[in-house]
């Protein structure tokens, strides 16, 4: 595999920046608005952006993970069952606004899971995804951001990951390409 | 790893301590998922399970039945007391025509030890034990092991202490395949006529004295006298039974320390156990009944995965 980085620390920070100043334009100081982040690595992001929202605002804002392994779609079409983890939501969201994270919007089945997991908590107001990630083509259902930190265009055989200080000790998205002999 | 290493269910020693681990890591999330305000998942859609039940049960019956629904499975019961089993048909031609309407899955409890075996390796679904004869009765074994998990932080290192009609207990059989494999001493106590000659071949404790036992142990799991599988005289009466055997409060006040109580159910009050132990805060009866739902959802799924499309 070739690695390539798309957004290096600097650009990395900017971005998540830029994303936090958009949601507060849309949802003023969240007083009505809950964060959702999707397991396992919806998570992370979530806890970035709320950390940096909640310095600007001054103020905690109500957050949750969510797991959606039980309401994906491929099951028993994968060769092992898939293994969940945690769900902490512990509010309900009926009439809340909710803007579901995850770190990377590809075919789209993570987040229509997502939607449908959500629904047992309750039946929101409205919903928004946010992702940091976008990979244009390859979508496989109607489902698109409402922010993106950064569009990408890549082919089927290339891999998107998002890394985080906190995991993998930098901040940096990468983008890998088979090379020919693979 | 996060596959199961079996095919079917059909004891507890058939599974490795990673399946067993597997089963109830999967659980932590279906017990989140059941107390959730929307108590059901849609994993399941395109299942069928068929729960077929040839000796008599409420608890484990309606456990499985809902842990199959709460997966969004689709579910057909049968109990062998309205069915042509009374007219001569055999167990594998009765599976059969019921495979042939399309079933995935089998949850059985048969009065026969190895009925679940004798079925997995006959007919073309994946098989659960719900208890065979005396053999074993594996989804029992899972939620109790479970429950002391819950209770008690771990299994490994504890003593358990298995009380009662031992001889003809399959949960007692599949707890001690359980207990041992995460790490747990087990202890059985009961009269000399309800102890199996070779228990002591199993690694396990025997004991013939209930205070003993008690002061031994941090767990105590309380099994009811299974008079309908006694077809001779094992004891004088039930009530020396009680005397020696019996659980009362005053005896587990008298104890010097503070142990769980757990009894699988149907409780005969006042035999095996008093009313106001079974109601005590040291029992853990009805956490036992509710993580039973969690546990099979997980042994549901895991095994569901299993199965090819």
């Amino acid at each position: 595999m070739e690695k390539q980085v798309i957004l290096n620390s600097k650009q990395f920070a900017l971005t998540l920046n830029r994303l936090c100043y958009q949601l507060i334009e849309n949802h003023d100081d969240f007083s009505d608005t809950v964060l959702i982040g999707l397991q396992p690595r919806g998570v992370q992001f979530l806890t970035r952006i709320k950390n940096e929202l909640e310095s600007i605002l001054g103020h905690e804002i109500q957050c949750g993970f969510l797991d959606i392994t039980f309401y994906r779609d491929d099951f028993r079409r994968r060769e092992n069952p898939l293994i969940p983890s945690v769900t902490n939501i512990d509010f309900v969201i009926e009439k809340k606004k909710v803007v579901l994270i995850d770190d990377v919007l590809y075919t789209g089945r993570t987040i229509r899971s997502g939607l449908d997991a959500m629904l047992a908590f309750g039946r929101p107001s409205d919903v928004e995804l946010l992702v940091f990630v976008d990979r244009r083509f390859k979508r496989e259902l109607p489902i698109q951001a409402d922010y993106v930190g950064k569009t990408v265009d890549t082919l089927n055989s290339e891999r998107v990951s998002v890394e985080w200080s906190e995991i993998e000790g930098e901040d940096k998205v990468l983008l890998f390409t088979p090379t020919k002999s693979e | 790893m996060n596959n199961l290493s079996v095919e079917h269910l059909i004891g507890i020693k058939d599974l490795t301590k990673e399946d067993i681990e597997l089963i109830f890591q999967t659980a932590d999330s279906f017990k989140d998922v059941i107390n959730r305000p929307i108590k059901k998942v849609p994993s399941l859609r395109d299942i069928t399970i068929a729960n077929l039940f040839f000796e008599n049960s409420t608890r484990t019956r309606l456990s499985f039945e809902l842990a199959e629904k709460r997966l969004s499975a689709d579910v057909v019961n049968f109990s062998s007391a309205s069915s042509s089993v009374k007219k001569g048909e055999t167990l594998v031609d009765t599976v059969n025509n019921i495979l042939a309407m399309k079933v995935d899955m089998v949850v059985m409890r048969h009065p026969n030890p190895g009925a679940a075996k004798f079925l997995s390796e006959r007919v073309n679904a994946t098989i659960i034990n719900a208890g065979d004869g005396t053999h074993e009765h594996p989804t029992q074994a899972l939620l109790d092991a479970y429950s002391i998990r819950e209770k008690l932080g771990g299994v490994e290192g504890k003593k358990i202490v298995i009380v009662g009609d031992i001889l003809h207990s399959r949960v007692a059989l599949s707890n001690i395949f359980c207990l041992q494999k995460l790490g747990a001493e087990v202890m059985v106590c009961g009269p000399t006529t309800l102890i199996p000659k070779y228990i002591k071949e199993l690694g396990v404790k025997v004991s013939h004295n209930l205070r003993e036992a008690l002061e031994w142990c941090d767990v105590a799991n309380m099994l009811r006298i299974q008079l309908e599988r006694q077809d001779i005289k094992y004891f004088p009466s039930l009530r020396e039974y009680t005397m020696l055997f019996g659980l009362d409060k005053e005896m587990l006040n008298s104890l010097n320390k503070e142990i769980l109580v757990m009894h699988p159910g149907p409780i005969n009050r006042g035999i095996e156990i008093t009313s106001d132990v079974a109601d005590s805060k040291q029992s853990i009866i009805l956490d036992q009944v509710e993580n039973g739902v969690a546990v099979r959802m997980a042994a549901i799924y895991l095994l569901a995965g299993k199965i090819e499309r």
